[in-house]
């Protein structure tokens, strides 16, 4: 080796010219170049991304609505004509709502154009109108004005998603009742409100009438499971390993087995949720508590090791003093080494329950990828969580919902930087350097 | 939900029996003046463990068991002839009971006796509830009886307290190891009935993939192929589109950050790239389905190429995107672990910077860059979300990055997501490709784990 290396030497002459010295010049401007490029490419495709969400889902935080000039007639509750009377709540709303309709384009006779006129307005209008009345209920035989949703085609086309310049055949929304609605603008019927639904509702096939509050609860109930779950064992398995763990083969077993199950695909865990929980044990389906005891298994492993890492970062004299003022090796863990190290163990729950919270395919396998239009009120309901509810209107045929999944990752990107920034915020002001 | 109930009512008699324990013990200590040998909580403690342990205990045993019994009980009830029934059907059965006991929507209309057994069913499990409810009681008054007899100023509290809490921390520190276990056993159990109907050669080397031919029930697994050799292809597709990606982006970004960037910039652009690694993969898969995948197909037809628009090439480019960070901030540690006496080494030489890097510091580096990228592959091979919503589902045995690929995960989701009989060899299926996936992600990880600490210890 070293006989080579004197003879590569003596043959070796160096080229000391000007010209090789600017040629790995340039070379080094090309690498830092490289280096910056691919630093931009990763920001640009950040910046993309972003983007392309922020300006697709903006708008759907506003809604069209179009006013009404309903007749609420007795008639209505009366509908066999025999003085019997029905309950308000269960009055022919939308006959009245498609007949304020109707007198506002008398023109309108042929029974497909009506059709298409009644498109205009949400389904969901005679339950506004059913609304309006329940809360005024001295509105009967009174014409009130009421702003109704408009359907999801002419809220696209007021916001301009729907482009009056493609032919009519490949339009949603066609032009008579283009003509209607531009009518109705002008006599200064339709207006954009912030969406009170989007944030209100569960989910519907209808995409004026989905929200993502639904949603957004089952979340919540499945997180708090997952932390309930996650954070106690978490921090117990953390300080067994690092203060009462022999160092012998089961140990390194246990610590090798928690590295490996970090990296484990989220995926596998929804085949354990689905065979172990739901068919060996039997919990209920789509739940909640499922769902969260499978997004605990998988973040146990962040926990752990974040908390391994925060108590290994506590200075060993604390530890020695405490002992030495003869409290019990437990005392002293408990007592002064865990809270000491609390914050970086929070930080790192955290991040752990950010991730779970932005975990869509173990849920998908324990079913939490149902069609569930109720909110659900306890841990055993049926339930979907945010990130499902976005790949389920991610996969909806109706173009209005692309909006409305832009619009809720919006809100399920929030939810993660506020949790970050917790993150952040905590070892900022607790984190001390020993 | 009244299990909720029975566990709350559980931890306020815990609460309830701690306060009773100190009281006494403080109570005895002081009328007969003797020294409490432990703090007065541990005797609270002690008597609280005595109390609710055993029961929290028995009620996980009982909540376990339940379902299989409750079943086995079940079946016995049902008419004889059930027993002409298979397994398949008797599973569905079961499941058609419960889900009208429950009160969920069935998939068909319930029978008359499907009505009764789940009226059964109920009561079944209230009795079950019922009897759970007073076993822990009848537990819990026993083990207050025991403590408070044994409870004594003289006893010794904190190390009884103490071993219990020890064991409990082992227990947690387990529960990892059981998820594991967990996960082998019951991958395996399934993987084992579905190779009962189709051979593992088949399965491995076959070249066919179509699960969903299945025509009537009675022949599923007889019609259906199951050759995974071009899952197996479009997993490898995609991912090493993605390493394409997120290798070189990554590793050059790693190294201006640890070679070249001043601290103000570093300290702007590493957040930045975290997150890349904090955004949601679903959101991810919707990026690639709204934005690349269109665009890439107009730029595809502009060149005349023949671009699907759930092309490889998309699932992969956005896949590496997401990757970027994870590959640049092992990296990073990796390089910034390079001492700096080889850096200064090659300085003295006349090296340039860009030198330095690519002659001395990545050879250093080298293990722990293969060792980063070995666990950034296994990352990518069980991605799901990206290419659930971006590849296709067709399996195609192709290398052409413009074709739609289908993976082991997007598979394993279209197999289970829906409606689904269990035990048809469709759904065994997916548990065989998820133990596949299992297996190479672990042998990837655990070589990345062997690779990166042997060159951890070569400089430390």
């Amino acid at each position: 080796m070293s006989n080579n290396f004197n003879e590569s030497i003596s043959e070796l002459k160096p080229d000391l010219s000007e010209a090789r010295l600017r040629k790995r010049y340039r070379a080094e401007t090309r690498f830092r170049i490289y280096g910056i490029a691919a630093i931009l490419f990763a920001i640009g495709i950040l910046a993309l991304l972003l983007g392309s969400i922020i300006t697709t889902g903006f708008s759907a935080f506003t809604q069209t609505e179009i006013a009404l000039d309903i007749h609420y007639e007795s008639t209505l509750f009366d509908p066999d004509g025999t003085g019997k009377f029905v309950p308000l709540s269960s009055g022919n709303y939308r006959k009245v709502v498609r007949k304020s309709l109707r007198d506002l384009f008398p023109e309108v006779t042929k029974r497909r154009e009506k059709r298409s006129l009644y498109k205009i307005i949400s389904s969901g209008a005679d339950l506004s109108a059913r609304k309006y009345l329940l809360s005024n209920p001295n509105s009967i035989e009174k014409t009130k004005r009421i702003w109704i949703k408009s359907s999801a085609d002419i809220d696209s086309l007021n916001k301009g998603k729907i482009k009056r310049s493609v032919a009519e055949s490949e339009r949603r929304v066609k032009n008579n009742q283009i003509l209607w609605f531009d009518k109705l603008s002008k006599e200064n019927r339709v207006r954009r409100t912030f969406n009170f639904t989007l944030f209100s509702a569960g989910d519907s096939r209808e995409p004026e009438l989905a929200g993502i509050w639904g949603a957004a609860v089952g979340s919540f109930l499945t997180l708090i499971v997952t932390l309930a779950l996650s954070f106690p064992v978490g921090v117990m398995a953390a300080v067994y390993l690092e203060s009462f763990a022999p160092k012998n083969r089961w140990t390194d077993l246990i610590e090798v087995n928690i590295n490996n199950l970090a990296a484990v695909p989220s995926i596998v865990f929804g085949l354990l949720g689905l065979a172990v929980f739901l068919n060996f044990l039997g919990m209920p389906r789509s739940a909640p508590v499922i769902g969260g005891t499978v997004l605990a298994l998988m973040t146990l492993p962040t926990i752990i090791i974040a908390g391994r890492a925060a108590l290994n970062a506590v200075p060993p004299s604390i530890q020695e003093a405490a002992l030495a003022m003869g409290a019990s090796p437990l005392q002293a863990v408990t007592h002064h080494v865990l809270p000491l190290a609390m914050p970086g163990i929070l930080t790192g729950t955290i991040i752990g329950m950010a991730r779970a919270l932005g975990e869509t395919a173990p849920l998908l396998m324990i079913g939490m990828v149902a069609f569930i239009v109720d909110i659900p009120k306890s841990f055993t309901d049926p339930a979907t969580v945010l990130p499902v509810q976005v790949y389920l209107w991610a996969d909806a045929p109706e173009r209005a919902f692309v909006e409305k999944t832009s619009a809720a990752i919006l809100v399920l990107l929030l939810f993660l930087i506020v949790m970050n920034l917790a993150a952040v915020i905590l070892r900022k002001r607790f984190e001390k350097r020993w | 939900m009244n299990t909720f109930i029975l566990i709350t009512v559980l931890l306020l008699f815990m609460v309830f029996s701690y306060q009773i324990g100190k009281k006494r013990v403080l109570k005895t200590a002081s009328s007969e003046n003797i020294k409490l040998h432990s703090l007065p909580g541990y005797y609270g403690v002690y008597i609280a463990v005595l109390c609710g342990l055993p029961a929290l205990f028995l009620t996980g045993v009982w909540l376990s068991l339940e379902n299989q019994i409750l079943e086995l009980i079940l079946l016995s009830e049902l008419p004889n002839k059930i027993s002409s029934l298979s397994a398949g059907e008797i599973d569905l059965l079961v499941n058609d009971i419960r889900n009208v006991a429950s009160n969920n929507i069935s998939s068909r209309e319930p029978s008359e006796s499907v009505l009764s057994a789940a009226l059964r069913y109920n009561q079944l499990k209230s009795i079950s509830l019922f009897s759970l409810a007073v076993s822990c009681l009848v537990v819990c008054i026993l083990g207050l009886s025991i403590g408070l007899k044994k409870l004594d100023p003289t006893l010794r509290a904190r190390p009884i307290v103490e071993g219990v809490a020890r064991w409990t921390l082992l227990i947690a520190s387990i529960i990892a190891v059981l998820t594991t276990i967990g996960i082998v056993l019951s991958l395996i159990f399934e993987s084992i009935r579905f190779f009962e109907v189709v051979s593992p050669l088949e399965f491995l080397f076959g070249l066919n993939w179509s699960p969903q031919t299945a025509l009537r029930e009675d022949q599923i697994g007889a019609s259906g192929a199951f050759g995974a050799v071009p899952i197996f292809a479009g997993t490898l597709l995609i991912t090493l589109i993605a390493m394409l990606v997120s290798v070189p982006v990554g590793l050059l970004s790693a190294i201006y950050m640890a070679e070249y960037a001043s601290s103000q910039v570093r300290g702007i652009v590493k957040p930045v790239l975290e997150i890349l690694a904090g955004i949601p993969t679903v959101v991810y898969g919707f990026f690639a389905a709204l934005t690349i995948g269109p665009s890439l197909r107009g730029f595809g037809d502009s060149l005349g190429l023949g671009v699907a628009s759930e092309s490889a090439l998309v699932a992969g480019l956005v896949m590496g995107v997401m990757i970027i960070p994870f590959v640049s901030s092992l990296s990073d540690d990796v390089i910034n672990a390079v001492p700096q006496s080889l850096r200064d080494g090659a300085y003295a030489l006349g090296a340039t910077e860009s030198e330095t890097v690519r002659q001395v510091v990545l050879p250093a580096a080298l293990h722990g860059i293969v060792g980063a990228i070995l666990l950034a592959v296994s990352r990518a091979i069980g991605e799901t979300m990206i290419v659930v919503m971006a590849a296709g589902l067709a399996a195609n045995l192709t290398a052409n990055p413009f074709e739609a690929v289908t993976t082991v995960t997007v598979q394993i989701v279209t197999l289970l997501v829906g409606d689904q009989e269990f035990d048809s060899a469709k759904t065994l299926a997916a548990f065989a490709l998820g133990l596949v996936l299992f297996l190479v992600t672990l042998v990837l990880n655990v070589i990345a784990l062997v690779v990166v600490r042997r060159y951890r210890e070569e400089y430390e």
